[in-house]
């Protein structure tokens, strides 16, 4: 799957901008959202992540919001069955969280951030 | 009528007012479900591990995209399409054909726990995208969920999970998708996580049994709701073309019957049985103990057939086709030409080599592929091998069923151990078939001869006599057997008598003659003797009749004499009065 289309399937929540435009080539990290819609959890989560990864990996990062809706093709290749899912695609290995990203301190432990970081952060 | 055809009437009588049925295209199991599952609801398939629950699951999925042109969508929670497209293909299933045709999709989805994170709120809206999308691409009718339950390892947040499970369900239901969902069978319970609760319109339990290291594997319809279904366990088996659930196949006992009859191939064991042989379709056992010509019994018959042109399938669990061959040409009959025109099939293979179903199910497809008029086991005991006792008899029931079904005459031979009561089948079969034949030794006079008799013979005035039994170079011959003095006598006792008969016979015979030629030389001397005495009569009676002729002439003479001397006396004086008046008088 190359990412080019990916990037330009998807426009939901409209927050992959900023986070290109702060990190230019390759950002360290990779997210990816999956959501369905702008529902409550979707918009929750987008929240939610945002603000974690302000918090702790600031200029490392770059977010793509897909929604399932528009392109229901993509569910497959990340093998996405549960909504909302947060994939970190870099670094690897893939991992992925699932849910609202409601509880920061287990979004942390998906996310594989280092503890130090992780102690810093609280 | 063809095999397996009950469907159509069954289906039309419940689908039209009740329940709308999609069959599954699996041999069987649309009978067992009259019809199929329920159409546009979901359906659980449960059993434990290595059941076929997938394999059931999916060629539902490809019968009907092949058979019924509703495509299928499968949303596979732990095989990935390949390893499913290469399990399958060995079962002549090709995926990929299918996929590439737009008939089949196959979605993976894939849960490793490790990797997964929960973190608050989430739905399985996922999933329905990616069934929804599948379903949408293809124009997918059918849906097989294998198997949700590994959700179950991969989530934890259980409540959420039933609660999407149930939504899933019924977004299937509303998208009028016939589903099948396969489920592991828990411990007390049919699944292990209870998804009998939200997916109750129908329920088939799969389950395997090793009995005597034999396994069978068996299917149950548990629930069928707004439906009668078959209510047994039915023996299924999984083969090279899918698989294969077997009904008893008539559960009522309505096979159409035919006064036809086809003859035996003995001449002399048809006018046994009236004159005409067996009922055409019927079921005929041939027991005996070993060596008494049960084999040649029905390679006759068989022989007889494909000279008539019909076909014949020969099932042997003993000989090989060719073993039969050579021996039956012994005996003078030739079955290689038969199967050298395409007439006769042979089959054989040893008891032991798999299940009775098994046995059962090849020779169903056999049968079916080569379509036979005449059907010979032999011997049906050798079934006995690969199962138990009731477990035979039910099997040859079946068979024995599935055969009058199709019109096929069959000759079953059973084994009857030299120790036994000779009128006992081992398996207890006989009052399953029509006609039985007891070919049985008869020991006398240092011999050992066979004798045929018909134990019972449905519907035919058959004859009550034992017959002696030979097989010869030129076929199996019947003859009457002597009933002496001494009772019975075979063999050379019977030979031997025969001829004492015929030489008893014979001089009567011409005892008789010589006394008809004596008689004959007698008439013969007294004809002639009265020919003589009649020719002397006659002589007599003429030698008589001339000399009365001579003496009236004289007499005559004499008279006239007299006048002319009267006459004369008148004229001369020496003539008496008295005289001459009397003359006188006379002639006045």
């Amino acid at each position: 799957m190359p990412p080019a289309t990916q990037r330009a399937s998807h426009k939901a929540a409209g927050a992959r901008k900023p986070a290109d435009a702060r990190n230019a080539p390759i950002p360290k990290w990779e997210l990816r959202l999956y959501v369905a819609g702008q529902t409550a959890k979707s918009l929750q989560a987008f929240a939610n992540l945002k603000k974690i990864c302000e918090e702790h990996l600031a200029g490392e990062y770059r977010i793509e919001v897909i929604d399932l809706l528009l392109s229901p093709q993509l569910a497959q290749g990340d093998q996405i069955f549960a909504l909302p899912t947060l994939v970190r695609r870099l670094p690897e290995p893939v991992r992925k969280i699932i849910g609202d990203l409601s509880n920061t301190e287990r979004v942390l432990v998906g996310l594989d951030l280092q503890p130090q970081r992780f102690g810093a952060g609280t | 009528m063809p095999p397996r055809k009950p469907k159509t009437p069954l289906t039309k009588k419940t689908s039209s007012a009740t329940l709308p049925k999609c069959p599954t295209g699996i041999h069987g199991l649309d009978e067992i479900t009259v019809g199929g599952i329920p159409r546009g609801r979901p359906t659980l398939v449960c059993g434990g591990a290595g059941c076929g629950k997938t394999l059931l699951g999916m060629e539902f999925l490809v019968r009907g995209a092949t058979e019924f042109g509703e495509p299928g969508v499968c949303l596979s929670f732990e095989e990935t399409a390949e390893e499913l497209t290469s399990n399958l293909a060995s079962l002549g299933f090709d995926l990929t054909t299918l996929i590439a045709q737009k008939k089949l999709a196959i979605d993976h989805v894939y849960l490793e726990r490790s990797l997964i994170e929960e973190t608050g709120e989430y739905d399985l809206e996922a999933l329905f995208v990616r069934l929804g999308h599948a379903v949408d691409s293809i124009g997918a009718k059918r849906v097989l969920l294998d198997s949700p339950e590994a959700l179950f390892a991969g989530l934890k947040d259980q409540s959420v999970l039933r609660a999407e499970l149930r939504r899933l369900f019924r977004w299937l239901k509303e998208r009028k998708l016939t589903t099948i969902v396969t489920a592991e069978r828990g411990h007390n319970t049919l699944t292990r996580h209870g998804l009998e609760e939200y997916l109750s319109d129908c329920v088939i339990l799969l389950d395997h049994q090793v009995t005597e290291t034999i396994l069978t594997r068996r299917l149950r319809v548990v629930k069928y709701r707004g439906s009668t279904h078959g209510m047994n366990e039915y023996p299924f088996l999984i083969e090279s073309d899918g698989i294969s659930v077997l009904p008893v196949t008539s559960m009522d006992l309505k096979y159409g019957v035919s006064n036809d009859r086809v003859s035996t191939g003995v001449p002399a064991l048809d006018t046994m049985f009236g004159g005409n042989g067996y009922f055409r379709g019927s079921s005929i056992l041939v027991s005996g103990t070993s060596g008494t010509g049960k084999t040649s019994l029905a390679a006759h018959f068989v022989d007889a057939a494909c000279a008539r042109g019909e076909k014949c399938v020969f099932f042997s669990f003993e000989e090989s086709a060719d073993q039969i061959m050579r021996n039956m040409l012994s005996i003078g009959i030739h079955l290689k030409r038969w199967v050298d025109q395409g007439l006769l099939c042979f089959h054989s293979v040893r008891p032991t080599t798999f299940g009775l179903e098994m046995h059962l199910v090849k020779i169903h497809k056999i049968i079916k592929q080569f379509g036979p008029s005449i059907v010979v086991v032999d011997p049906v005991t050798g079934l006995l091998h690969a199962g138990t006792a009731f477990e035979t008899r039910s099997i040859l029931l079946r068979l024995i069923d599935f055969l009058k079904e199709q019109q096929i005459t069959a000759i079953l031979t059973t084994l009857t151990s030299g120790s036994a009561a000779q009128e006992e089948t081992e398996s207890d079969i006989s009052s399953l078939v029509d006609a039985w034949l007891l070919v049985r030794d008869i020991e006398s006079g240092g011999e050992r001869n066979r004798g045929i008799y018909i134990l019972k013979a449905r519907g035919v005035a058959h004859s009550n006599q034992i017959r002696e039994f030979l097989l010869t170079n030129h076929g199996v011959e019947l003859r009457e057997v002597y009933l002496g003095e001494s009772g019975l006598l075979t063999g050379s006792a019977r030979v031997s008598q025969e001829a004492k008969d015929e030489s008893a016979a014979l001089m009567g015979r011409q005892e008789i003659e010589r006394k008809q030629l004596l008689l004959q030389r007698k008439r013969k001397v007294l004809d002639s003797q009265i020919a003589a005495l009649q020719l002397d009569l006659e002589t007599e009676e003429q030698e008589s009749r001339q000399i009365i002729m001579q003496e009236k002439l004289k007499v005559e003479k004499w008279e006239r004499d007299r006048g002319e001397m009267a006459g004369s006396r008148f004229e001369g004086p020496h003539a008496g009065n008295g005289r001459a008046a009397k003359v006188n008088g006379g002639r006045a």
